[in-house]
């Protein structure tokens, strides 16, 4: 009951700890400051696009397309830079174009009844194919050397990187979103039973609509930073992103039918792999190595939790 | 009678800090029908549980034909000869009805693996009909009533040929026709020395079958009876430790002018053209036997399915209904199917309980926790619900709570037409009576309610006027006063 919820909900907690103790006696050079604010940064953008696939896998629901929205809105932002908008309203329209591309993902996923993984399947291919139609299959570049642009990935606010002062800022909002409003407590009851929430007179679809919405909203801003970050948009940014977004959820503690999890599980979840990448590099393990370890510590923290659970 | 078949001594089980069952001890001897009863919450299915190896038992022991035993899984204790009838339905909806009534033990070509469909349609549809029931076996489960789902499961368990039947509360969504069948079946298997435990709420069943009671109390054996060395008082007396008096209140409102009227109502799940009108401060019971579309017609009225034809609610008509403008104009729905339509498993008392209200207990979308608590002690209160707290999860209470969370979600909107399917489903006769109490203060302060029923007692007992459905149509709308249970049940049966 309550007691076997809480060592559940610790157990990710644990799992960090764990890993960043070995990882910190194998490699000293670890737990400095520099490269703790690096692990950060480089967490940031899967913690943003992780924490609209929460909101998603708790309706019961799945994304595949993040990393396609994720290239075609900064490809956009881009172009609309390169093309003379004040950097500012370049990001909001690249922020509003995530929003229409998540809310089809929602309509389609909704109005036309299709299952979201085979939904966003589509998309991810369409979002892609747009991506790759716009830019020719080339590099957005000549980017606007302002300020506020520049700050958005490269910015320090206090020492502390901007793309996690942004990271930390997104999830207290979500966090609250999840926990304190009427909306919060929908997206857990959709995916703990629909059809009774549909009857205690929940608009079911106007949550779902909303859940992929802000995680295309999400997945923009994640792109934006990273073009930030290179001072280009890259075409195929963000392919195969939605694997290490949907391994922090499900590290995180939350289900994947849906109804049960905790955002903070996942920002720990984003945390495990950013600290398992950042680790194994600076020991010089090889990348092909490092897939065969990330997977198996996936594996085992969900094996962990099926027992705990059971 | 023979020896005991099973034995159970100082059963102890605890979930947590929560102690369920507190040294329980039963037995039950071979062709008898053994009743179990207890409140809602005492641990009769928990016991039963221990006993087919779903929970493991703290402390006691379990003899089964003579020899200690402890099963690991209920597959264990059906190999073994015991199956069981759970109270909640294990249907999987996907899966057609054939399907469902062989999961586990499909019959396949040899050991090949390749299923012999065509027979297990053939068995399937033939065992049904031993039970009087017609059903296609090739249809999708989700598409049966709840009380053809029962039937699924009765007719698994009877095929299985076990030497111990148990049946957890197998006639809370069974009608007196289905309820007729389900008897002579149980009579049959008591003559061949099958040993019946039977659980259920409704009192009449049990003295006009069972041969022994065993009550329990908050976990522990109060005592057996043999049937007719006891009575009715001495039973309930025996469960809530103190006289109940008359089961259903003196109905003391006064229906007042016409609240809703629903005109040529029809609609693709089966409705043929319904009307009716419902009057302030009214109880209007709904009767009809298994598939007559009472069901049907609530989710029709309410917006959760398709329909055509006019409802109005005060004289504002409702066009094109959902669930969500239905509650606007006043209108809520304890439904039947409790766990498919009315919980949230995994979540919270507290959390099922706001699930209808959360427009309520928020401003500007923000939600008010210390209001939700606040609503939740008071629901938990008023329809004394067992739990361990609020943040108990739904999942783990006992039926009959779980079916007094439903309600309570409902009465917390505050409605003005309360519509009740199937309301004491699964419910103890404290309970009940507490339930009819509610309806009955309800309708003092105005509020009208329509209520499914497949208990006639309940419908004769609560009911201002009765409305008779058959195969979808409305076949007699009388007053309490002219209304007996042979009328109901000839109009039930499309006669005049
Ligand atoms: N898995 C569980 N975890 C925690 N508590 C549980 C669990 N299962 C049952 N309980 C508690 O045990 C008590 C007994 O439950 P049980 O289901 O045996 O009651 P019951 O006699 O069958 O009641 P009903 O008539 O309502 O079906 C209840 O208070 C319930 O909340
Ligand atoms: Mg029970």
């Amino acid at each position: 009951m309550k007691n076997t919820g809480i060592i559940q909900k610790i157990g990710p907690f644990l799992g960090l700890i764990l890993i960043i103790a070995v990882l910190s006696i194998l490699s000293p050079s670890f737990l400095d400051l520099n490269n703790i604010l690096n692990i950060l940064r480089q967490v940031s953008i899967n913690a943003l696009i992780a924490f609209g696939m929460t909101f998603i896998i708790l309706t019961g629901g799945i994304d595949l397309s993040v990393g396609s929205m994720l290239a075609l809105g900064a490809a956009l932002t881009a172009g609309a830079m390169t093309a003379g908008f004040d950097p500012i309203l370049a990001i909001l329209i690249g922020l509003l174009i995530g929003a229409a591309m998540g809310a089809f993902n929602g309509l389609i996923i909704t109005k036309g009844k299709v299952a979201p993984f085979i939904a966003t399947l589509a998309t991810m291919t369409i979002y892609r194919g747009l991506t790759l139609v716009y830019t020719e299959g080339r590099p957005v570049t000549g980017l606007s050397d302002a300020f506020s642009f520049q700050m958005i990935g490269k910015g320090y606010v206090f020492g502390i990187p901007f793309p996690v002062v942004t990271m930390f800022l997104a999830f207290g909002i979500l966090w609250f979103i999840l926990k304190k409003t009427t909306f919060g407590r929908g997206v857990y009851s959709v995916g703990g039973n629909e059809e009774a929430s549909r009857l205690a007179g929940l608009n079911v679809d106007r949550i779902k609509i909303g859940v992929y919405t802000l995680t295309g909203v999400l997945s923009v801003l994640a792109g934006i930073i990273l073009t930030s970050r290179l001072n280009s948009a890259q075409p195929t940014a963000g392919t195969a992103y939605e694997l290490d977004a949907i391994a922090a959820v499900v590290l995180g503690g939350t289900s994947l039918t849906g109804g049960r999890g905790w955002i903070v599980g996942t920002l720990i979840g984003a945390l495990i792999i950013g600290v398992l990448n950042n680790g194994l590099n600076l020991m010089n393990v090889s990348s092909f190595y490092q897939q065969v370890v990330k997977g198996g510590v996936i594996l085992l923290a969900v094996l962990l939790d099926r027992k705990k659970a059971a | 009678m023979s020896s005991s078949i099973i034995e159970m001594n100082g059963i102890h089980k605890a979930f947590g800090q929560v102690h369920v069952l507190k040294g329980v001890s039963f037995d039950l001897k071979s062709g008898e029908i053994h009743a179990l009863m207890g409140e809602n919450g005492a641990g009769k299915s928990t016991l039963m549980k221990i006993l087919t190896g779903i929970h493991s038992k703290d402390q006691g022991d379990i003899t089964y034909k003579g020899k200690e035993i402890t099963f690991k899984s209920p597959k264990e204790a059906e190999k073994a000869g015991i199956s069981v009838i759970h109270q909640e339905l294990n249907i999987i909806p996907e899966l057609t009805v054939a399907e469902n009534f062989f999961l586990g033990k499909e019959k396949t070509a040899g050991k090949t693996g390749i299923l012999k469909n065509k027979v297990m349609n053939e068995e399937a549809k033939a065992w049904l009909m031993e039970l009087g029931i017609k059903l296609d076996p090739k249809k999708p489960a989700s598409d049966c009533s709840v009380g053809q789902q029962q039937m699924i499961e009765i007719a698994r368990a009877v095929s299985a040929n076990s030497e111990v039947l148990i049946m957890d509360e197998p006639t809370a969504a069974l009608t007196k026709k289905e309820i007729d069948v389900l008897f002579n079946v149980m009579g049959g298997l008591k003559k061949k020395g099958v040993a019946i435990v039977y659980i259920s709420h409704r009192m009449e069943e049990i003295f006009t079958m069972c041969d022994r009671i065993t009550v329990l109390r908050d976990g522990a054996s109060v005592g057996t009876r043999v049937i007719n060395q006891t009575d009715f008082q001495e039973v309930v007396k025996m469960m809530v430790g103190r006289e109940l008096g008359e089961q259903f209140p003196e109905r003391k409102g006064m229906p007042g002018k016409v609240r809703l009227t629903v005109d040529n109502l029809s609609s693709s799940t089966g409705v043929k053209s319904v009307s009716f009108d419902l009057r302030e401060g009214e109880i209007l019971g709904v009767a009809g036997l298994m598939g007559a579309g009472r069901t049907e017609l609530m989710r029709a009225l309410f917006g959760a399915d398709k329909s055509s034809g006019v409802i109005q609610i005060e004289g504002k008509t409702l066009k094109k209904p959902s669930p969500k403008k239905s509650i606007r104009a006043g209108m809520a729905f304890v439904t039947e199917d409790r766990k498919g339509e009315g919980l949230i498993l995994n979540q919270t008392v507290r959390e099922n309980l706001s699930t209808a209200q959360l427009n309520q207990l928020s401003k500007w979308s923000l939600l008010r926790i210390k209001k939700e608590q606040a609503s939740a002690t008071d629901l938990i209160e008023r329809l004394r619900i067992k739990t361990s707290g609020m943040e108990q999860e739904a999942k783990s209470l006992s039926g009959g709570n779980q079916q007094k969370i439903v309600i309570g979600k409902w009465l917390a909107t505050n409605p003005s037409v309360l519509i009740l399917d199937e309301p004491t489903r699964g419910v103890d006769v404290g309970a009940k009576k507490e339930i009819y109490q509610i309806m009955n203060d309800l309708t003092v302060k105005g509020v009208s309610i329509i209520m499914v029923s497949s208990e006639l007692p309940e419908i004769l007992g609560m009911s201002d006027r009765i409305l008779v459905m058959h195969e979808g149509k409305v076949t007699s709308i009388m007053d309490r006063a002219g209304a007996d249970q042979e009328k109901i049940m000839t109009a039930a049966t499309g006669g005049e």
